[in-house]
Protein backbone atom coordinates (compact mmCIF):
# COMPACT_ATOMS: atom_id res chain seq x y z
CA UNK A 1 0.00 0.00 0.00
CA UNK A 2 1.15 3.81 -0.88
CA UNK A 3 0.92 6.20 1.76
CA UNK A 4 -1.60 8.85 -0.54
CA UNK A 5 -4.66 8.78 0.51
CA UNK A 6 -7.93 6.63 -1.22
CA UNK A 7 -9.85 8.85 -3.51
CA UNK A 8 -12.85 7.89 -1.47
CA UNK A 9 -13.42 6.25 2.06
CA UNK A 10 -16.36 5.61 3.43
CA UNK A 11 -16.50 4.05 6.33
CA UNK A 12 -19.56 2.90 8.89
CA UNK A 13 -21.56 5.65 7.02
CA UNK A 14 -25.37 5.97 8.20
CA UNK A 15 -27.79 8.80 6.28
CA UNK A 16 -30.93 9.36 7.57
CA UNK A 17 -32.87 12.64 6.39
CA UNK A 18 -34.69 14.25 10.02
CA UNK A 19 -36.19 11.74 11.54
CA UNK A 20 -37.26 9.63 8.57
CA UNK A 21 -35.92 6.02 7.68
CA UNK A 22 -32.71 5.15 7.53
CA UNK A 23 -31.58 5.16 3.96
CA UNK A 24 -27.85 4.42 4.03
CA UNK A 25 -26.50 1.93 6.88
CA UNK A 26 -23.62 0.63 7.55
CA UNK A 27 -21.63 1.70 4.50
CA UNK A 28 -18.15 0.56 4.12
CA UNK A 29 -16.42 1.90 0.55
CA UNK A 30 -13.04 2.42 -0.48
CA UNK A 31 -12.38 4.15 -4.08
CA UNK A 32 -8.79 3.59 -5.33
CA UNK A 33 -6.80 5.64 -8.04
CA UNK A 34 -8.08 4.41 -12.11
CA UNK A 35 -11.27 2.57 -9.91
CA UNK A 36 -14.63 2.73 -12.43
CA UNK A 37 -17.04 1.67 -9.37
CA UNK A 38 -20.80 0.92 -10.05
CA UNK A 39 -23.48 1.24 -7.50
CA UNK A 40 -26.36 -0.93 -8.74
CA UNK A 41 -29.12 -1.99 -6.72
CA UNK A 42 -33.10 -1.84 -6.63
CA UNK A 43 -34.86 1.57 -6.15
CA UNK A 44 -34.63 3.46 -2.21
CA UNK A 45 -31.16 1.38 -1.85
CA UNK A 46 -29.67 4.53 -1.80
CA UNK A 47 -27.30 4.59 -4.33
CA UNK A 48 -27.77 8.65 -5.81
CA UNK A 49 -27.09 9.29 -1.98
CA UNK A 50 -23.80 7.72 -1.93
CA UNK A 51 -22.95 10.09 -4.62
CA UNK A 52 -24.57 13.14 -2.73
CA UNK A 53 -22.34 12.35 0.17
CA UNK A 54 -18.95 12.03 -1.66
CA UNK A 55 -19.92 15.07 -3.17
CA UNK A 56 -20.91 17.42 -0.25
CA UNK A 57 -24.24 17.87 -1.33
CA UNK A 58 -25.73 16.29 1.45
CA UNK A 59 -24.67 15.42 4.89
CA UNK A 60 -23.97 12.25 5.97
CA UNK A 61 -25.76 11.27 9.61
CA UNK A 62 -22.92 9.15 11.17
CA UNK A 63 -19.49 7.05 10.29
CA UNK A 64 -16.79 9.41 7.99
CA UNK A 65 -17.05 10.41 4.34
CA UNK A 66 -13.41 11.67 3.06
CA UNK A 67 -12.44 12.39 -0.54
CA UNK A 68 -8.75 12.62 -1.17
CA UNK A 69 -8.51 12.74 2.66
CA UNK A 70 -10.46 15.62 2.86
CA UNK A 71 -13.75 16.73 4.00
CA UNK A 72 -16.31 16.19 0.62
CA UNK A 73 -16.72 20.11 0.56
CA UNK A 74 -12.78 20.67 1.15
CA UNK A 75 -12.33 18.63 -2.25
CA UNK A 76 -14.89 19.57 -4.56
CA UNK A 77 -11.78 21.13 -6.63
CA UNK A 78 -11.32 17.68 -7.76
CA UNK A 79 -14.32 16.13 -8.49
CA UNK A 80 -17.60 16.37 -11.16
CA UNK A 81 -20.99 15.26 -10.90
CA UNK A 82 -22.80 14.54 -14.26
CA UNK A 83 -26.61 14.19 -13.49
CA UNK A 84 -29.45 12.29 -14.79
CA UNK A 85 -30.30 14.80 -17.11
CA UNK A 86 -27.63 16.68 -18.82
CA UNK A 87 -28.55 19.54 -16.66
CA UNK A 88 -27.59 22.44 -19.49
CA UNK A 89 -27.86 25.88 -18.47
CA UNK A 90 -30.52 26.44 -21.47
CA UNK A 91 -29.84 29.53 -21.79
CA UNK A 92 -26.02 29.03 -22.94
CA UNK A 93 -24.43 27.88 -26.38
CA UNK A 94 -23.49 24.28 -26.11
CA UNK A 95 -19.79 25.98 -26.00
CA UNK A 96 -20.68 28.57 -23.35
CA UNK A 97 -22.29 25.72 -21.11
CA UNK A 98 -18.59 23.65 -21.34
CA UNK A 99 -17.42 27.05 -20.16
CA UNK A 100 -19.29 27.41 -17.40
CA UNK A 101 -17.01 25.73 -14.07
CA UNK A 102 -14.46 27.62 -15.56
CA UNK A 103 -16.40 30.55 -15.19
CA UNK A 104 -17.30 30.35 -11.77
CA UNK A 105 -13.06 29.93 -11.19
CA UNK A 106 -12.41 33.51 -12.82
CA UNK A 107 -10.77 32.05 -15.68
CA UNK A 108 -10.45 34.39 -18.55
CA UNK A 109 -12.28 34.38 -21.94
CA UNK A 110 -10.06 33.51 -24.21
CA UNK A 111 -7.96 30.64 -22.27
CA UNK A 112 -11.95 29.16 -21.54
CA UNK A 113 -13.09 29.32 -25.37
CA UNK A 114 -10.15 27.49 -26.37
CA UNK A 115 -10.40 24.78 -23.67
CA UNK A 116 -14.50 24.18 -24.32
CA UNK A 117 -13.52 23.94 -27.86
CA UNK A 118 -10.97 21.35 -27.55
CA UNK A 119 -13.17 19.30 -25.35
CA UNK A 120 -16.14 19.84 -27.86
CA UNK A 121 -13.98 18.36 -30.50
CA UNK A 122 -12.92 15.54 -28.04
CA UNK A 123 -16.41 14.54 -27.35
CA UNK A 124 -17.71 14.98 -31.30
CA UNK A 125 -19.08 18.20 -30.75
CA UNK A 126 -17.37 20.00 -33.21
CA UNK A 127 -19.95 20.88 -35.07
CA UNK A 128 -23.09 22.23 -33.01
CA UNK A 129 -20.97 24.62 -30.68
CA UNK A 130 -22.93 27.59 -30.97
CA UNK A 131 -26.59 25.73 -30.49
CA UNK A 132 -28.67 26.42 -27.58
CA UNK A 133 -29.58 23.03 -25.59
CA UNK A 134 -33.26 22.53 -26.68
CA UNK A 135 -31.46 22.16 -30.51
CA UNK A 136 -29.33 19.34 -29.57
CA UNK A 137 -30.55 15.38 -28.71
CA UNK A 138 -30.16 13.52 -25.62
CA UNK A 139 -26.87 11.96 -26.54
CA UNK A 140 -25.07 14.85 -27.66
CA UNK A 141 -27.03 16.81 -24.58
CA UNK A 142 -25.15 14.17 -22.64
CA UNK A 143 -21.80 14.80 -24.32
CA UNK A 144 -22.03 18.72 -23.26
CA UNK A 145 -22.76 17.77 -20.37
CA UNK A 146 -19.68 14.84 -19.67
CA UNK A 147 -17.16 17.67 -21.71
CA UNK A 148 -18.33 20.49 -19.00
CA UNK A 149 -17.48 17.73 -16.13
CA UNK A 150 -13.91 17.39 -17.58
CA UNK A 151 -12.72 20.79 -17.90
CA UNK A 152 -11.68 21.11 -14.45
CA UNK A 153 -9.40 17.67 -14.70
CA UNK A 154 -11.17 16.46 -12.41
CA UNK A 155 -9.51 12.94 -10.47
CA UNK A 156 -13.04 11.60 -9.64
CA UNK A 157 -16.03 11.81 -11.40
CA UNK A 158 -19.57 11.15 -9.98
CA UNK A 159 -22.13 9.94 -12.28
CA UNK A 160 -25.72 9.56 -11.30
CA UNK A 161 -28.00 7.45 -13.90
CA UNK A 162 -26.21 9.57 -16.61
CA UNK A 163 -27.08 7.31 -19.58
CA UNK A 164 -30.60 6.31 -18.37
CA UNK A 165 -32.89 8.54 -20.50
CA UNK A 166 -30.67 7.36 -23.65
CA UNK A 167 -31.94 4.93 -26.32
CA UNK A 168 -29.95 1.60 -26.08
CA UNK A 169 -27.50 2.18 -28.96
CA UNK A 170 -26.89 6.16 -28.11
CA UNK A 171 -26.45 4.61 -24.52
CA UNK A 172 -23.60 2.10 -25.36
CA UNK A 173 -21.97 4.30 -28.04
CA UNK A 174 -21.66 7.09 -24.78
CA UNK A 175 -20.30 3.83 -22.31
CA UNK A 176 -17.32 3.37 -24.97
CA UNK A 177 -16.44 7.08 -25.09
CA UNK A 178 -16.57 7.67 -21.38
CA UNK A 179 -14.00 4.81 -21.74
CA UNK A 180 -11.72 6.20 -24.17
CA UNK A 181 -12.28 9.36 -22.39
CA UNK A 182 -10.70 8.05 -19.13
CA UNK A 183 -8.06 6.42 -21.30
CA UNK A 184 -6.80 10.06 -21.58
CA UNK A 185 -8.02 12.06 -18.32
CA UNK A 186 -7.27 8.47 -16.03
CA UNK A 187 -9.99 9.85 -13.43
CA UNK A 188 -11.28 7.66 -10.91
CA UNK A 189 -15.38 7.25 -11.19
CA UNK A 190 -18.16 6.00 -9.37
CA UNK A 191 -21.37 5.46 -11.58
CA UNK A 192 -25.37 4.52 -10.43
CA UNK A 193 -27.07 2.59 -12.90
CA UNK A 194 -29.75 0.57 -13.27
CA UNK A 195 -28.13 -1.42 -16.49
CA UNK A 196 -26.73 -4.54 -15.31
CA UNK A 197 -24.88 -5.02 -18.89
CA UNK A 198 -23.66 -1.12 -18.32
CA UNK A 199 -22.10 -1.75 -15.45
CA UNK A 200 -20.24 -4.77 -16.24
CA UNK A 201 -18.73 -2.87 -19.39
CA UNK A 202 -17.44 -0.09 -17.78
CA UNK A 203 -16.44 -0.88 -14.77
CA UNK A 204 -13.73 -2.73 -12.71
CA UNK A 205 -15.83 -3.44 -9.73
CA UNK A 206 -19.69 -3.44 -9.12
CA UNK A 207 -21.33 -2.57 -5.81
CA UNK A 208 -24.67 -4.86 -5.69
CA UNK A 209 -26.70 -2.88 -3.09
CA UNK A 210 -29.91 -3.34 -1.13
CA UNK A 211 -32.54 -1.39 -0.01
CA UNK A 212 -34.30 -0.98 3.40
CA UNK A 213 -32.06 0.35 4.86
CA UNK A 214 -29.71 1.25 2.27
CA UNK A 215 -26.84 -0.91 2.70
CA UNK A 216 -23.77 -2.91 0.69
CA UNK A 217 -24.86 -6.36 -0.22
CA UNK A 218 -22.05 -7.44 -2.25
CA UNK A 219 -19.02 -6.67 -4.54
CA UNK A 220 -17.99 -8.27 -7.99
CA UNK A 221 -15.06 -7.72 -9.54
CA UNK A 222 -14.67 -7.35 -13.16
CA UNK A 223 -11.16 -7.90 -14.35
CA UNK A 224 -11.75 -7.47 -18.49
CA UNK A 225 -8.64 -5.49 -19.08
CA UNK A 226 -8.98 -1.71 -20.27
CA UNK A 227 -9.10 -0.33 -22.91
CA UNK A 228 -12.40 -2.45 -23.85
CA UNK A 229 -14.06 -2.19 -27.19
CA UNK A 230 -17.45 -2.74 -28.28
CA UNK A 231 -16.86 -6.51 -29.03
CA UNK A 232 -16.31 -7.26 -25.15
CA UNK A 233 -20.40 -7.62 -25.20
CA UNK A 234 -20.56 -10.39 -27.23
CA UNK A 235 -18.23 -12.67 -25.64
CA UNK A 236 -19.57 -15.43 -23.16
CA UNK A 237 -17.06 -14.01 -20.24
CA UNK A 238 -19.30 -11.16 -20.41
CA UNK A 239 -22.75 -12.53 -20.52
CA UNK A 240 -21.50 -15.01 -17.56
CA UNK A 241 -20.80 -11.69 -15.51
CA UNK A 242 -23.94 -10.20 -16.62
CA UNK A 243 -25.84 -13.17 -15.58
CA UNK A 244 -23.41 -13.14 -12.16
CA UNK A 245 -24.75 -9.79 -11.45
CA UNK A 246 -27.91 -10.18 -12.15
CA UNK A 247 -28.96 -12.84 -10.32
CA UNK A 248 -27.42 -11.25 -7.33
CA UNK A 249 -29.58 -8.57 -8.36
CA UNK A 250 -32.58 -10.58 -8.22
CA UNK A 251 -31.92 -12.14 -5.26
CA UNK A 252 -31.54 -8.48 -3.37
CA UNK A 253 -35.14 -7.64 -4.91
CA UNK A 254 -36.70 -10.13 -3.22
CA UNK A 255 -35.02 -9.91 -0.01
CA UNK A 256 -33.14 -13.49 0.01
CA UNK A 257 -29.77 -13.76 1.49
CA UNK A 258 -27.59 -15.88 -0.66
CA UNK B 1 -49.92 23.29 -27.92
CA UNK B 2 -49.81 23.58 -31.86
CA UNK B 3 -49.33 27.07 -33.12
CA UNK B 4 -52.10 28.08 -35.34
CA UNK B 5 -51.61 29.48 -39.04
CA UNK B 6 -50.68 33.28 -39.05
CA UNK B 7 -53.75 33.93 -41.22
CA UNK B 8 -55.97 32.23 -37.80
CA UNK B 9 -53.85 34.42 -35.55
CA UNK B 10 -55.19 37.57 -37.13
CA UNK B 11 -58.70 36.40 -38.84
CA UNK B 12 -59.92 34.96 -35.52
CA UNK B 13 -59.31 38.00 -33.09
CA UNK B 14 -61.00 40.14 -36.16
CA UNK B 15 -64.06 37.75 -36.36
CA UNK B 16 -64.67 37.61 -32.96
CA UNK B 17 -64.91 41.34 -32.77
CA UNK B 18 -66.82 42.02 -35.70
CA UNK B 19 -69.29 39.31 -33.89
CA UNK B 20 -69.12 41.98 -30.98
CA UNK B 21 -70.10 44.83 -33.33
CA UNK B 22 -73.40 42.74 -34.49
CA UNK B 23 -74.32 41.90 -31.13
CA UNK B 24 -74.02 45.69 -30.09
CA UNK B 25 -75.96 46.78 -33.22
CA UNK B 26 -78.56 44.22 -32.15
CA UNK B 27 -79.00 44.54 -28.35
CA UNK B 28 -79.84 48.47 -29.49
CA UNK B 29 -82.23 47.42 -31.97
CA UNK B 30 -84.34 44.64 -29.55
CA UNK B 31 -84.10 47.02 -26.35
CA UNK B 32 -84.25 50.34 -28.31
CA UNK B 33 -81.01 51.27 -26.01
CA UNK B 34 -81.18 55.35 -26.42
CA UNK B 35 -77.67 56.46 -27.96
CA UNK B 36 -76.43 58.73 -24.81
CA UNK B 37 -76.39 55.60 -22.83
CA UNK B 38 -75.02 53.62 -25.02
CA UNK B 39 -73.98 54.92 -28.60
CA UNK B 40 -73.32 53.31 -31.45
CA UNK B 41 -69.56 52.13 -32.33
CA UNK B 42 -69.98 54.12 -35.41
CA UNK B 43 -70.35 57.21 -33.09
CA UNK B 44 -67.77 56.12 -31.15
CA UNK B 45 -65.69 56.05 -34.06
CA UNK B 46 -67.16 59.66 -35.24
CA UNK B 47 -66.27 61.00 -31.74
CA UNK B 48 -62.70 59.76 -31.68
CA UNK B 49 -61.96 61.46 -35.38
CA UNK B 50 -63.78 64.51 -34.12
CA UNK B 51 -62.09 64.68 -30.60
CA UNK B 52 -58.52 63.65 -32.30
CA UNK B 53 -57.54 66.72 -31.33
CA UNK B 54 -58.02 66.51 -27.77
CA UNK B 55 -57.16 62.66 -28.12
CA UNK B 56 -53.92 62.00 -29.37
CA UNK B 57 -51.86 64.79 -27.42
CA UNK B 58 -53.79 63.18 -24.83
CA UNK B 59 -53.04 59.99 -25.61
CA UNK B 60 -49.17 61.33 -25.69
CA UNK B 61 -49.24 62.92 -22.78
CA UNK B 62 -50.75 59.81 -21.17
CA UNK B 63 -48.16 57.51 -22.53
CA UNK B 64 -45.21 59.17 -21.18
CA UNK B 65 -46.52 59.04 -17.50
CA UNK B 66 -47.25 54.80 -18.62
CA UNK B 67 -43.43 54.89 -19.63
CA UNK B 68 -42.02 56.40 -17.16
CA UNK B 69 -43.70 54.46 -14.38
CA UNK B 70 -43.65 51.52 -16.04
CA UNK B 71 -39.88 51.82 -16.49
CA UNK B 72 -39.49 52.88 -12.69
CA UNK B 73 -41.57 49.58 -11.54
CA UNK B 74 -39.58 47.84 -14.36
CA UNK B 75 -35.78 48.74 -12.81
CA UNK B 76 -37.19 48.84 -9.04
CA UNK B 77 -39.42 45.67 -9.38
CA UNK B 78 -36.08 43.62 -10.52
CA UNK B 79 -33.93 44.98 -8.28
CA UNK B 80 -36.26 44.26 -5.17
CA UNK B 81 -36.97 40.76 -6.18
CA UNK B 82 -33.00 40.43 -6.83
CA UNK B 83 -33.02 41.65 -2.83
CA UNK B 84 -36.05 39.25 -1.84
CA UNK B 85 -34.32 36.14 -3.75
CA UNK B 86 -30.06 37.08 -2.20
CA UNK B 87 -31.67 36.57 1.22
CA UNK B 88 -33.92 34.56 3.28
CA UNK B 89 -34.27 37.00 6.00
CA UNK B 90 -34.46 39.98 3.99
CA UNK B 91 -37.52 38.23 1.88
CA UNK B 92 -38.77 37.10 5.43
CA UNK B 93 -38.58 40.90 6.78
CA UNK B 94 -39.46 42.38 3.63
CA UNK B 95 -41.93 40.84 1.26
CA UNK B 96 -45.12 41.00 3.58
CA UNK B 97 -45.08 44.66 3.64
CA UNK B 98 -44.52 44.54 0.02
CA UNK B 99 -47.77 42.78 -0.25
CA UNK B 100 -49.78 45.33 1.97
CA UNK B 101 -48.44 48.24 -0.07
CA UNK B 102 -50.27 46.28 -2.91
CA UNK B 103 -53.44 45.63 -0.76
CA UNK B 104 -54.13 49.42 -0.05
CA UNK B 105 -56.01 50.63 -2.06
CA UNK B 106 -54.85 52.41 -4.65
CA UNK B 107 -57.64 55.51 -4.24
CA UNK B 108 -56.24 56.15 -1.00
CA UNK B 109 -53.13 56.33 -1.67
CA UNK B 110 -53.57 58.54 -4.77
CA UNK B 111 -54.45 61.36 -2.56
CA UNK B 112 -51.60 60.75 0.09
CA UNK B 113 -49.21 60.71 -3.11
CA UNK B 114 -51.42 64.12 -4.43
CA UNK B 115 -50.10 65.64 -0.86
CA UNK B 116 -46.96 64.13 -0.33
CA UNK B 117 -45.27 64.51 -4.23
CA UNK B 118 -47.82 67.26 -5.97
CA UNK B 119 -49.84 67.49 -8.50
CA UNK B 120 -48.57 66.69 -12.17
CA UNK B 121 -46.10 64.22 -13.54
CA UNK B 122 -44.35 63.25 -10.91
CA UNK B 123 -47.69 62.02 -8.98
CA UNK B 124 -48.64 60.44 -12.11
CA UNK B 125 -45.47 58.42 -12.14
CA UNK B 126 -45.49 57.57 -8.46
CA UNK B 127 -49.34 56.39 -8.89
CA UNK B 128 -48.21 54.13 -12.25
CA UNK B 129 -45.54 53.06 -10.64
CA UNK B 130 -47.68 51.53 -7.16
CA UNK B 131 -49.76 49.58 -9.92
CA UNK B 132 -47.29 48.23 -12.12
CA UNK B 133 -44.53 47.26 -9.43
CA UNK B 134 -45.64 44.11 -7.38
CA UNK B 135 -46.15 41.82 -10.49
CA UNK B 136 -42.91 42.92 -11.78
CA UNK B 137 -41.70 41.85 -7.99
CA UNK B 138 -43.84 38.51 -7.46
CA UNK B 139 -42.91 37.10 -10.77
CA UNK B 140 -39.26 37.58 -11.16
CA UNK B 141 -39.12 36.89 -7.00
CA UNK B 142 -40.57 33.54 -7.93
CA UNK B 143 -38.66 33.10 -11.08
CA UNK B 144 -35.36 33.09 -9.51
CA UNK B 145 -36.13 31.26 -6.28
CA UNK B 146 -37.24 28.25 -8.64
CA UNK B 147 -34.06 27.65 -10.38
CA UNK B 148 -33.72 24.19 -11.51
CA UNK B 149 -32.16 22.34 -7.94
CA UNK B 150 -29.76 20.52 -10.04
CA UNK B 151 -28.27 23.48 -11.85
CA UNK B 152 -28.17 24.75 -8.21
CA UNK B 153 -26.20 21.43 -7.24
CA UNK B 154 -24.18 21.96 -10.38
CA UNK B 155 -22.76 25.53 -9.13
CA UNK B 156 -22.03 24.34 -5.63
CA UNK B 157 -20.08 21.59 -6.82
CA UNK B 158 -18.21 24.00 -8.64
CA UNK B 159 -17.90 26.57 -5.79
CA UNK B 160 -19.77 29.19 -7.03
CA UNK B 161 -20.21 32.20 -4.78
CA UNK B 162 -23.53 33.63 -3.50
CA UNK B 163 -23.26 36.48 -6.16
CA UNK B 164 -22.53 34.22 -9.09
CA UNK B 165 -25.22 31.55 -8.64
CA UNK B 166 -27.54 34.93 -8.28
CA UNK B 167 -25.85 36.60 -11.70
CA UNK B 168 -24.93 33.69 -13.50
CA UNK B 169 -28.10 31.33 -12.52
CA UNK B 170 -30.94 33.08 -10.76
CA UNK B 171 -31.06 35.80 -12.54
CA UNK B 172 -31.44 34.51 -15.98
CA UNK B 173 -33.41 31.19 -15.00
CA UNK B 174 -35.57 34.75 -13.68
CA UNK B 175 -35.83 35.68 -17.30
CA UNK B 176 -39.31 34.24 -18.48
CA UNK B 177 -40.96 35.56 -15.58
CA UNK B 178 -39.44 38.71 -15.32
CA UNK B 179 -41.06 38.94 -18.63
CA UNK B 180 -44.30 37.75 -17.91
CA UNK B 181 -44.37 40.20 -14.76
CA UNK B 182 -43.66 43.08 -17.35
CA UNK B 183 -46.26 42.06 -19.69
CA UNK B 184 -48.79 42.33 -16.91
CA UNK B 185 -47.07 46.03 -15.71
CA UNK B 186 -47.67 46.96 -19.29
CA UNK B 187 -51.33 46.40 -19.46
CA UNK B 188 -51.50 48.21 -15.73
CA UNK B 189 -49.64 51.01 -16.79
CA UNK B 190 -51.37 52.86 -18.86
CA UNK B 191 -54.46 52.14 -16.65
CA UNK B 192 -52.39 53.38 -13.64
CA UNK B 193 -51.48 56.63 -15.44
CA UNK B 194 -55.16 57.34 -16.45
CA UNK B 195 -56.09 56.86 -13.08
CA UNK B 196 -53.47 59.23 -11.35
CA UNK B 197 -54.61 61.85 -13.96
CA UNK B 198 -57.70 61.75 -13.22
CA UNK B 199 -57.02 61.75 -9.49
CA UNK B 200 -53.79 63.80 -9.19
CA UNK B 201 -52.82 65.02 -12.64
CA UNK B 202 -55.14 67.09 -13.97
CA UNK B 203 -54.72 69.93 -11.21
CA UNK B 204 -51.75 70.79 -12.90
CA UNK B 205 -52.65 73.66 -16.03
CA UNK B 206 -55.65 70.73 -16.46
CA UNK B 207 -53.67 70.19 -19.79
CA UNK B 208 -53.39 66.58 -18.67
CA UNK B 209 -53.93 62.86 -20.65
CA UNK B 210 -56.39 60.93 -21.00
CA UNK B 211 -57.28 60.98 -17.51
CA UNK B 212 -58.44 64.69 -17.12
CA UNK B 213 -60.57 64.10 -20.25
CA UNK B 214 -62.48 61.68 -18.81
CA UNK B 215 -63.06 64.01 -16.30
CA UNK B 216 -63.90 66.83 -18.80
CA UNK B 217 -66.13 64.37 -21.04
CA UNK B 218 -67.97 63.06 -18.42
CA UNK B 219 -68.54 66.59 -16.86
CA UNK B 220 -69.84 67.52 -19.90
CA UNK B 221 -71.98 64.30 -20.99
CA UNK B 222 -69.89 64.08 -23.97
CA UNK B 223 -70.80 59.73 -23.95
CA UNK B 224 -69.24 59.01 -27.26
CA UNK B 225 -66.37 60.90 -26.40
CA UNK B 226 -65.80 58.78 -22.99
CA UNK B 227 -66.14 55.70 -25.08
CA UNK B 228 -63.28 57.04 -27.90
CA UNK B 229 -61.43 57.91 -24.81
CA UNK B 230 -61.63 54.23 -23.55
CA UNK B 231 -60.44 53.21 -26.88
CA UNK B 232 -57.57 55.57 -27.01
CA UNK B 233 -56.35 54.14 -23.61
CA UNK B 234 -56.83 50.60 -24.93
CA UNK B 235 -54.82 51.05 -27.88
CA UNK B 236 -52.43 52.83 -25.59
CA UNK B 237 -52.39 49.33 -23.91
CA UNK B 238 -51.63 47.64 -26.66
CA UNK B 239 -48.56 49.65 -27.86
CA UNK B 240 -47.11 48.55 -24.46
CA UNK B 241 -47.64 45.10 -24.42
CA UNK B 242 -46.51 45.16 -28.61
CA UNK B 243 -42.86 46.53 -26.67
CA UNK B 244 -42.74 44.09 -24.28
CA UNK B 245 -43.79 41.24 -26.78
CA UNK B 246 -40.63 42.35 -28.31
CA UNK B 247 -38.60 42.34 -25.42
CA UNK B 248 -39.27 38.56 -24.40
CA UNK B 249 -38.70 37.85 -28.29
CA UNK B 250 -35.19 39.05 -28.40
CA UNK B 251 -34.80 37.74 -24.95
CA UNK B 252 -35.75 33.94 -25.37
CA UNK B 253 -36.70 33.13 -28.93
CA UNK B 254 -32.88 31.74 -28.85
CA UNK B 255 -33.29 29.50 -26.37
CA UNK B 256 -36.50 28.96 -24.35
CA UNK B 257 -39.26 26.19 -25.03
CA UNK B 258 -41.99 28.47 -25.81
CA UNK B 259 -40.39 29.78 -29.30
CA UNK B 260 -39.78 26.14 -30.19
CA UNK B 261 -40.77 25.52 -33.75
CA UNK B 262 -42.85 22.76 -34.58
CA UNK B 263 -41.11 21.01 -36.69
CA UNK B 264 -38.64 19.95 -33.83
Amino acid sequence: MDAAPPIVKLQNVTKRYGDGPVVLSGVELEVRPQDFVSLIGPSGCGKSTVLKLISGLSPWTSGSVAVLGRMPRQARDRQAFIFQDATLLPWLTARRNVEVPLRLRGVGAVERETKARNLLQRVGLDAVQDYYPRQLSGGMKMRVSIARALTLEPELLLLDEPFGALDEMTRQRLNEELLALREQWRFAAVFVTHSVAEAVFLSNRIIVMAANPGRIHREVAVDFPYPRRDALRETAEFQAKVNEVSRLLHAVEEGVRR
Amino acid sequence: MKKLPTWWMWGLPVASGALCVALWYAIKAIWGVSDWLLPTPWQIVEAAVHEQGRLLPAMLSTGQGALAGFLLASVSGFGVALVLAASRRLHAAIYPWILVLQMTPLIVLAPIMNIWIGPGLKGIVAVTWLISYFPIVANTTQGMLSADMNHVALFRMCNASRWQELWLLRVPAAMPAFLTGLRIAAALAPVGAIFGEYLVGNAAGGSGGLGFLVYSYNTQIKIPALFATALASCLLGFVFVAGVAFLNWAVLHKWHDSFERNDH
